[in-house]
């Protein structure tokens, strides 16, 4: 069937750097921060090009985010750069306080987040960070899934007056989603029509989604596959639509199943619509050292895990 | 009345502002808000460039300053407050429920004069040498002042922000250190000595100047003197927390009780009501 093709497999955290250059060009509020990683969260040329507007901070990032949050006063839109370890967990109340509560318009943007960082390990795959970003109020998480969507999504939070996460990776990973594509914050996008179950997946694992719809095909399941880009706000009507007709539910992150887009989920249907549901995530663990496509299968989280929770819940309904 | 007296009698109506709002939720913070009194009625009164009945959020073409210690809340609501930003009656919500008056100030509430939310401690400077970057990329050359505590000066994040500022020179910077040598538990030398604390901002690449904060000419004269100085400066300002009130000085224990009824009735004998109580 293949119906998505991979043009060319990219990294998503590519995407954001040529998102962020382009922005560069397109509006002169916007200004970039990096704490030592401008090479890893490719942010060479928008550093290039707009040095005055390029912020070297060092490995500092508890500062980083505190100057992010002082720049917006005076009307820069600033985009903060480095891992999304060091993005969430290190500096969870300089976000709170500083850019959440006070309602600042910091765009924090975050590279080699879950476990597809790889040889790196666990000290740098965080797991937790759409946990910890979605429970502050107004903040605004997105985990696009390829490299044209995630410049998509940069541009797109840049028009978005508030503090967003943006969480991206490392790998090269297919890049399928259109180029020319209208990123809707907080609107799902439907990529496969079924009616047996529906998929829900963000990130990497939309691509992995894809894969195990199609293997589910050939069993003569029905998938329903939905990439839910932004994790909050929720898109609920999309969730809701499709499990009214498939009556059941996966989701798949490359998070922790706590406090990741399954519990979103579930959240929103226990109230709305109560329906079985299998989680696609990693279950209560550290990560380790390896290479991405090894540590997404040992943790739980590769193509046949999604076919096989999907056949599961089927069995649940 | 010399511009001097005008702003001790200033002082003098924050301070009485200050034990009446703490006394009248019984919480918040009067020992730290009276030793800054001084420094805060100098800038609102005297030396920053500010419009507060036209505030808005980027100050754009003002000085903006920034609370860093931001349990220090009552000195700048009494002082915001008779400088024009909101009615000098709001003080009466201090610390109740749906106030803008917020324990720890927030720009949640859409209160004018507040640009970042503080109390969590440590996280100022940053804000303030990003605004400074801001205004630097408008072409704003106003300047930028942040307070924050010296016991706070034990988080790292302030030594993050001054090694960025002092490393990148940012400009119409400065900033105050409110070197009174209390915190919660103790005297800051026995809680956590921050040992020389002028030659670690110097080490820091910052310019250092000393002042009294409870000494209202050598307040105007050191913000006039550190604005000739360029690059991040930095003003160790001795004061004394609970100043003006006797039995609040000397110590650390006001840093954060509210006076008793006969306490606060004592206060007030000792500070003189020269503006009209709110």
């Amino acid at each position: 069937m293949a119906k998505y093709e991979n043009t060319g497999s990219k990294d998503t955290r590519s995407g954001f750097g040529e998102g962020l250059h382009e922005l560069g060009k397109e509006n002169e509020n916007v200004v970039a921060l990096c704490a030592d990683l401008t090479g890893s969260l490719k942010m060479n040329a928008f550093q290039n090009e707009f040095p005055d507007r390029f912020v070297q901070v060092g490995i500092a990032e508890a500062n980083m985010m505190g100057i992010a949050a002082g720049l917006t006063i005076g009307g820069k839109i600033p985009f903060t750069g480095t891992f999304a370890n060091f993005s969430t967990g290190r500096v969870y109340d300089q976000i709170r306080q500083s850019i959440a509560y006070s309602c600042k318009n910091v765009k924090i943007c975050a590279s080699h987040a879950g476990l597809t960082l790889g040889e790196d390990g666990a000290t740098h795959q965080i797991l937790e960070d759409i946990g910890l970003m979605k429970m502050l109020p107004h903040m605004v998480v997105i985990n696009p899934c390829d490299f044209n969507q995630t410049k998509a999504a940069t541009k797109a939070i840049a028009a978005y007056e508030g503090p967003v996460y943006l969480r991206f990776g490392r790998p090269k990973v297919p890049n399928f989603t259109a180029v020319d594509q209208k990123f809707e914050i907080g609107k799902a996008v439907l990529l496969e029509e079924g009616t047996d179950v529906t998929i829900i997946a963000t990130g990497h694992l939309v691509w992995k989604a894809i894969e195990a719809s199609e293997i589910l095909a050939e069993k003569g399941i029905d998938a329903e596959v939905i990439n839910m880009h932004t994790i909050k706000p929720l898109d609920a009507r999309a969730i809701l639509e499709s499990v009214r007709k498939t009556r059941c539910v996966v989701t798949a992150e490359e998070h922790q199943m706590n406090g990741g887009l399954g519990d979103s989920v579930a959240q929103l249907l226990s109230r709305e619509l109560p329906t079985a549901q299998e989680y696609v995530g990693v279950d209560d663990s550290f990560g380790e050292s390896g290479k991405p496509e090894e540590l997404l299968t040992k943790y739980g989280c590769d193509t046949s895990d999604i076919a096989s929770a999907a056949e599961r819940v089927i069995g649940r309904k | 009345m010399s511009d001097i007296k005008h702003l001790e009698n200033h002082a003098s109506q924050t301070r009485r502002d200050i034990v009446r709002m703490v006394h009248a939720v019984q919480s918040g913070h009067p020992g730290g808000s009276l030793g800054c009194a001084d420094l805060f009625v100098a800038l609102y009164q005297s030396i920053l460039k500010h419009n507060p009945k036209e505030w808005t959020m980027n100050g754009e073409g003002e000085d903006l300053f920034f609370l860093s210690n931001g349990h220090i809340s009552p000195v700048w609501y009494s002082v915001l407050a008779r400088s024009g930003y909101f009615e000098v009656s709001e003080l009466n919500t201090f610390r109740k429920l749906n106030t803008r008056l917020q324990g720890h100030p927030t720009t949640h509430e859409g209160l004018s004069g507040i640009r970042i939310a503080s109390g969590s401690l440590g996280q100022g400077l940053s804000a303030a040498i990003g605004a400074s970057i801001s205004k630097r990329l408008n072409g704003d050359d106003n300047y930028v002042y942040v307070l924050m505590g010296d016991g706070e000066l034990q988080e790292g994040q302030a030594w993050e922000a001054a090694m960025f500022a002092g490393a990148k020179k940012t400009k119409n910077l400065i900033a105050f250190v409110d070197w009174n040598n209390r915190q919660i538990d103790g005297d800051v030398k026995d809680v956590l000595d921050l040992g020389d604390l002028g030659a670690k901002w110097k080490a820091f690449g910052w310019n250092v100047m000393e002042m009294d904060g409870n000494d209202m000419q050598s307040i105007l004269d050191g913000v006039e003197r550190a604005k000739s100085e360029g690059g991040p400066v930095v003003i160790l300002m001795k004061t004394e927390m609970g100043q003006g009130v006797d039995f609040m000085m000397g110590s650390h224990k006001w840093h954060g009780i509210p006076p008793s009824d006969e306490q606060l009735a004592q206060a007030l004998e000792q500070l003189e009501e020269t503006l009209g109580d709110y």
